[in-house]
């Protein structure tokens, strides 16, 4: 079985997020990367999967310019090969990005193809469903629980739907699924391990087209100003509280009246 | 008078046939001693190597403060007289009888043998003999009894053997108890057999004028006299009891080695070994461990995982460390996991360690814990399969040890606080071999989720609140005289902050306040601003030493490029690993304290009480200053200095309890606990009369103690506060420090700033 | 010109989502200031019925085939793209669930048609579509055009109301037969969360819990400030995940949407998919440690406070 996991890098929303002069993007100059949230998991997931069924883990990310840690990092939590694929800027769009991964794609075996469900910069859609319509491959997301069929020739995975309910699929290999969450938190990857990787480990590198665009404009950006809507309280938590009980009380709100 | 007749027949009454049985018994028991002792020796070979000397003459000097230690039982003594005394006792009654029993071997055997006219136990000598012999041994039984007393009356903390990890269905300990009482019993019976064969002997020969330099078997020989046995009947019991005492003894020489009586050879060494850094300065790991003797070791696996992972990767030091403990108990009464209900004791892991490296490389010694959850040695020791899938774990390296036999919930409940090791009478260095097997549960990837993010974000940010790294020195915005920047203009004083002075919404008050006093004394200091890291010192100690690397390294980097004499910081846990660790990784600096800076100040005259702070205050040690780096002093003299009066917690100084958060426990999960340990210590502080201020110096004890008055509703009572947020009152900085009004309105008010800013 | 505006329905059991309602009432909107149609494009087996309640559409586009029975995104797609293919419309609307996000990148990839994402806002404006997606954690917002005038836009769940929409009518149907099926994704169940003690939904009082709150056993405190408030606790989805509450009880996307009188937010930064679950509470107060938290953006009351120093003053006050 042979598992391929798509990363990207994003932006650490630790930094303030700041718009470049343009008023069209994000100002780069401080940004930090790190692996898009939900692609951890669903790297955490594929080594699951390792683990109870047996197979090849092998992680490609799109070459922005600094993913060797973020492949180190894969191999450090137990992938067996990872790859960069194409070479770009500034982290394409997702359409882009979806052509790169099905190109470099194409000229490698697989199974099953995990990627996150969304990133945080997917202003033009998920990865995950536009690869699938690239490869013409099925393609499920929102996927919480994945188990491979003993014969390897299927999945059952689980889609999370609003209120709690789940719809559980049968999905014909080969697939993409974009993943959810994991079955457990994604796993360490021990500094030291990753620096010893850094020097030592093979990252290959897979041409991809960086082109086409999104057919999306974007015209401008802004922080939105998240205290615009709420009225600030001030003082310490007892000058607090006493603000939130007067609140409470003027809407009748207290001693369990709501009910 | 005091010729050859002044003496006794050694063997008397013996016949040649009596003599050879008592010599090949002799053999024998030698025989099973030295097995004993090589087997233990052969243990300790196949640990790694360790560097215990160092410098040889530096390494003389602690040898003999460790032979020293162990010769006055000062450790021992420490904060328990009664035991030190009588321990004393029993260790030179037993000394002295031995090395009478050596004399007596070298009279008979060596002179006897080669040249008889040179006998000289006899006369003079018998008489002094005799009587230092009798006094020890009496020395011997006393301390004995005093000891069975506290054993079995005392009911101390540290004697109790339940376990803190497990359920008393799962481990049966009644033999450590047996263990313990046949030491003890042993002795007794020794000492006791040789004044009956001693006082019997003086019946039978019908009380010679000399044996009066025996009292005590004078006295127990006029005793049993006068109960009615006749010289003739002892002259015929005296053999009987002869060899009764005989084969006492020397079945003591053989128990020797395989029971807790090993600790008389082991804890002299132990003690005479032990690093004075312990703890301290934690190790760099090695690219290429190996075994000390090659040879004797299990095949190194082939894998390159970091850290103690098995039983193999303990050094020969610390298997000698889990041979050192007699079970005192000591670690386990002073440690803050104890205390509050984690699932780590000291002794306990010591204990298990050792029966580990018993069972698998040594020998199971009677008086071994018997668990329904685990064999020791056995192959179930490695239950619970390493992350990684290429490691394997075969059973030459003794078994699966971090987050095997030692769980990790374990390890991760240690706070690294060195009370253990500060409380250990035989010098064991508990907190290093926790911290390397915390190692090999981050090279396994078993960290948890919450401690993760920690993680992530010091490696990312630099600091652990996930907050951007730019922002460090935010705290520092609105100073009425801004900061320098000791990366752009020479300073006399580089002040490292810390994370939790720079980000910690309830410290940056006090930070602010430390700028400000330094300020107004005219220091000439400087910061590194956004340059500055963690200083991983508690990363070290949650085992991710890859990380610590890191952030050493920058931190170097940085420190390299600003100017400066000194460096000074509020927080003692940056000071230890600037101080004690830094100069592994290049960067040697002289570290104050802000506490001994302050103290300098106000010595100097630069700093000056205007408005003398005339209230009653407890102060808490913190670990990181008091015993990792031995700062009791100066906050002391800076609060006597602004005029506070000091009323002592009972466990101070050197003796501090630890709040709960150091080693990284800070970033993890509390949940579960019985008590938090700062809250425990908020109570003991209550305990104290009409103290109304709990003074702390560092930034850590201030978050833990703000949170701990308010969690057990002390906080109306004391009043947490730095030790720099008493001294810009005193020095009347004015403004915005709270001004010195009636008591009540003050603890409002600082209560309030506190509840506001956590 | 292009003539119309496609809006996805989605239902399940019989019901039209609560999310198509808010679409159908936005594209009415937009649909008068661009001048075009509006058309309810509903794929289903045997579902007729539900005609009635899509009374704001225009048309009914009806998909009607047994293999449709369940939604799979391989399903939907393929019956989905000559629809779209044919029409040309000048938006599809979709909301940003689950079977939106399926449905509305795959049909971008195969139409050519561009599209817009976690979209809280659209408009038109001289005659194309404008739209303000919300990116980054709700860091960040970012106005978009498509470069050819024509989209596809993913609306996030909540950000408009659901009544204009909800109208019960007869349009006429259109139905389209399934041009080819694709079965490489077989719906097999609905695992349905088992019920919870409470229902948050109903309740009218939510002390609504989040990362900042630390600690597992601090859900003593906020579980004490529920009771004397006479609410119950709810939370985001990472304490679900941790396991420190029931599923039942996650507010969000993939938990519950609730509209309580009060939804008091506790260390939750307000990441758009909870937002989702409870921006149409009627009074909502928000007390987290970041400034910055996009939760502000929707509360009436935010603090900037440590939950754990606020709420036992909060119950000590409303107790006193």
């Amino acid at each position: 079985m042979e598992l391929i996991v798509l990363l990207k890098a994003v932006p650490d929303l630790t930094e303030e997020l700041e718009i470049d002069a343009a008023g069209t993007g994000l100002a780069t100059e401080w940004l930090t990367w790190v692996a898009s949230e939900w692609d951890e998991y669903a790297v955490e997931e594929a080594l699951q999967l390792k683990e109870s069924f047996g197979a090849t883990v092998t992680c490609l990310a799109l070459d922005t310019g600094s993913v060797d840690e973020l492949l180190a990092t894969c191999l450090a939590r137990g992938a067996d090969r990872v790859l960069k694929v194409g070479s770009f800027e500034r982290p394409p769009d997702s359409h882009t990005a979806a052509r790169a991964f099905a190109a470099a794609l194409g000229g490698l075996s697989y199974d099953l193809v995990l990627t996150g469900v969304q990133a945080i910069d997917d202003v033009d859609g998920q990865v995950g469903p536009l690869l699938g319509a690239a490869l013409d491959l099925p393609h499920v997301s929102v996927v919480t629980h994945i188990a491979l069929a003993t014969d390897g020739k299927s999945a059952t995975v689980n889609q999370e739907y609003a209120g709690g309910i789940v719809g559980e699929f049968e999905v014909d290999l080969p697939a993409i699924l974009g993943v959810q969450t994991s079955r457990e938190v994604p796993r360490y990857a021990p500094v030291s391990r990753v620096r010893q990787l850094l020097k030592t480990a093979e990252i290959g590198h897979l041409d991809a087209p960086a082109d086409g665009g999104s057919g999306l404009i974007v015209e401008a950006m802004e922080v939105p100003k998240a205290d615009h809507q709420a009225e600030m309280i001030g003082g310490n938590a007892d000058a607090i509280a006493a603000r939130l009980v007067e609140i409470l009380r003027e809407r009748g709100l207290t001693s369990g009246s709501a009910r | 008078m005091l010729d050859a007749s002044v003496t006794r027949e050694v063997f008397e009454g013996l016949s040649p046939d009596g003599e050879l049985a008592f010599y090949l018994l002799a053999a024998l028991a030698t025989t099973i001693f030295v097995v004993g002792l090589g087997l233990r020796l052969r243990k300790y070979l196949r640990g790694r190597r360790e560097d215990r000397v160092g410098s040889l003459t530096a390494f003389i000097g602690r040898a003999i403060g460790g032979v020293r230690a162990t010769a006055t039982s000062e450790t021992v003594r420490k904060r328990d007289a009664y035991a030190g005394i009588f321990h004393a006792a029993v260790m030179w009654g037993f000394i002295v009888l031995f090395i009478g029993t050596v004399i007596l071997t070298i009279d008979t055997d060596i002179v006897g043998l080669i040249a008889p006219q040179y006998h000289f136990f006899n006369g003079a000598f018998y008489v002094v003999y005799s009587f230092i012999l009798d006094l020890l041994g009496l020395a011997l039984l006393v301390g004995l009894a005093a000891l069975a007393w506290r054993r079995a009356r005392f009911h101390k903390r540290e004697l109790d053997y339940a376990r803190v990890d497990l359920g008393a269905a799962t481990t049966d300990r009644r033999p450590f108890v047996f263990g313990d009482w046949l030491f003890l019993g042993w002795l007794g019976l020794l000492g006791t057999s040789g004044f009956i064969v001693e006082g019997v002997r003086i019946v039978a020969h019908d009380f010679p004028w000399f044996e009066a330099f025996s009292p005590v078997g004078e006295i127990l020989a006029r005793v049993v006299a006068f109960l009615g046995l006749s010289a003739a009947t002892a002259g015929s019991l005296h053999p009987w009891l002869w060899w009764f005492h005989a084969i006492a003894a020397l079945g003591f020489v053989a128990y020797i080695p395989y029971a807790k009586a090993i600790h008389m050879l082991t804890d002299g060494a132990n003690l005479a070994l032990r690093s004075p850094l312990a703890g301290r300065r934690l190790p760099v790991i090695d690219p290429a461990p190996r075994p000390l003797l090659a040879g004797l070791a299990p095949a190194a696996a082939g894998d390159s995982h970091i850290g103690i992972r098995d039983l193999a990767d303990f050094s020969w030091k610390q298997l000698l460390d889990f041979d050192a403990c007699t079970k005192c108990g000591r670690c386990h009464a002073a440690c803050p996991a104890v205390a509050a209900g984690a699932p780590l004791s000291p002794r306990d892991l010591i204990l298990d360690l050792r029966q580990q490296a018993d069972a698998s490389w040594a020998v199971r010694g009677p008086g071994m814990e018997r668990r329904s959850d685990v064999t020791y040695g056995g192959a179930r020791a490695d239950a619970g399969e390493p992350v990684f899938s290429d490691v394997a774990t075969p059973v030459t390296r003794g078994g699966l040890m971090a987050g095997g036999l030692v769980k990790a919930e374990t390890l991760w409940a240690c706070t690294t606080c060195l009370a253990c090791v500060e409380a250990c009478p035989v010098g064991i260095e508990h907190v290093p071999a926790i911290v390397g097997m915390r190692r090999s549960l981050v090279d396994q990837g078993a960290v948890e989720p919450g401690l993760q993010t920690v993680l992530t974000s010091l490696a990312k940010q630099g600091n652990s609140f996930s907050q951007s790294g730019r922002g460090r020195a935010k705290w520092a915005d609105g100073l009425p005289t801004p900061l320098r920047d000791a990366r752009r203009e020479e300073v006399d004083w580089l002040w490292f902050v810390g994370d939790f002075a720079s980000f910690d919404v309830r410290v940056q008050e006090a930070t602010r306040l430390v700028a400000r006093v330094l300020q107004a004394a005219g220091v000439d200091f400087g910061i590194l601003f956004e340059g500055e890291r963690n200083a991983g010192n508690d990363v070290r100690r949650v085992g991710e030493e890859g990380l610590f690397e890191i952030l050493v390294e920058h931190n170097v980097g940085q420190l390299e490029k600003a100017r400066f004499r000194r460096i000074v910081t509020t927080d003692p846990h940056t000071l230890n690993t600037l101080r004690h660790e830094y100069p592994d990784f290049g960067g040697r600096y002289e570290v104050w304290h802000y506490s001994q800076l302050l103290a300098a100040l106000f010595d100097d005259g630069l700093l000056r009480t205007r408005r003398p702070i005339a209230r009653r205050a407890t102060y808490h040690d913190p670990c990181y200053l008091a015993r990792y780096n031995d700062v009791t002093r100066a906050p002391r003299d800076v609060l006597a200095a602004i005029g506070a009066r000091l009323v002592e917690m009972p466990r101070n100084g050197t003796n501090t309890f630890c709040c709960g958060a150091g080693g990284g426990r800070i970033w993890m999960d509390d949940s579960g606990l019985r008590e938090r340990p700062s809250e425990q210590r908020m109570r003991e502080a209550a305990a104290l009369e009409r103290v109304t201020d709990f003074v702390t110096a560092c930034p850590k004890d201030l978050t833990m103690y703000t949170a701990a008055a308010k969690a057990t509703g002390l906080d109306d009572r004391l009043v947490v506060s730095d030790l720099i947020e008493l001294v810009a009152r005193a020095i009347d900085l004015g403004d915005e420090v709270a001004e010195e009004s009636s008591m009540d309105d003050e603890v409002a008010l600082l209560a309030a700033a506190g509840s506001a800013g956590a | 010109m292009s003539g119309t505006i496609l809006v996805l329905v989605e239902h399940r059991d019989g019901v039209v989502a609560d999310a198509t309602f808010e679409l159908l009432g936005r594209a009415r909107t937009l649909a008068s200031a661009a001048s075009v149609e509006v058309e309810a494009v509903l794929l289903g087996s045997g579902v007729d019925d539900l005609v009635g309640q899509l009374g704001a559409a225009d048309r009914v586009v009806l998909i009607d085939d047994p293999a449709l029975a369940e939604f799979t995104p391989s399903g939907y797609h393929s019956a989905l793209v000559p629809v779209v293919r044919d029409r040309a419309p000048l938006l599809v609307l979709a909301a940003n669930t689950g079977v939106g996000m399926d449905v509305a990148a795959g049909l971008s990839m195969a139409t050519g048609l561009a599209l817009a994402a976690y979209a809280i806002d659209v408009t038109v404006a001289g005659g194309s579509p404008l739209v303000t997606c919300q990116l980054y954690a709700g860091k960040i917002n970012a106005r978009v055009r498509f470069a050819d005038g024509r989209g596809i836009v993913t609306l996030v769940v909540g950000t408009a109301p659901a009544e204009p929409g909800n109208v019960a009518g007869s349009p006429p149907i259109e139905r389209i037969g399934v041009a080819a099926s694709d079965g490489r994704i077989r719906f097999r169940r609905f695992i349905r969360p088992e019920a919870g003690d409470v229902d948050i939904t109903r309740e009218s009082i939510l002390v609504s819990v989040g990362r900042g709150i630390g600690e597992r056993e601090n859900l003593e405190l906020v579980e004490e400030l529920a009771t004397v408030l006479g609410g119950v606790v709810s939370s985001s989805r990472p304490i679900a995940d941790a396991g420190w509450l029931p599923r039942t009880r996650q507010v969000g996307k993939s938990g519950q949407r609730v509209k309580p009188r009060l939804y008091l937010a506790l260390g939750i930064s307000g990441a758009p998919e909870h937002l989702e679950g409870m921006r149409g509470a009627d009074l909502i107060i928000a007390v987290n440690t970041d400034p910055r938290a996009p939760i502000y953006g929707v509360a009436n009351y935010g603090a900037v406070a440590d939950v754990i120093d606020v709420v036992p003053a909060l119950t000590k006050q409303l107790r006193g």
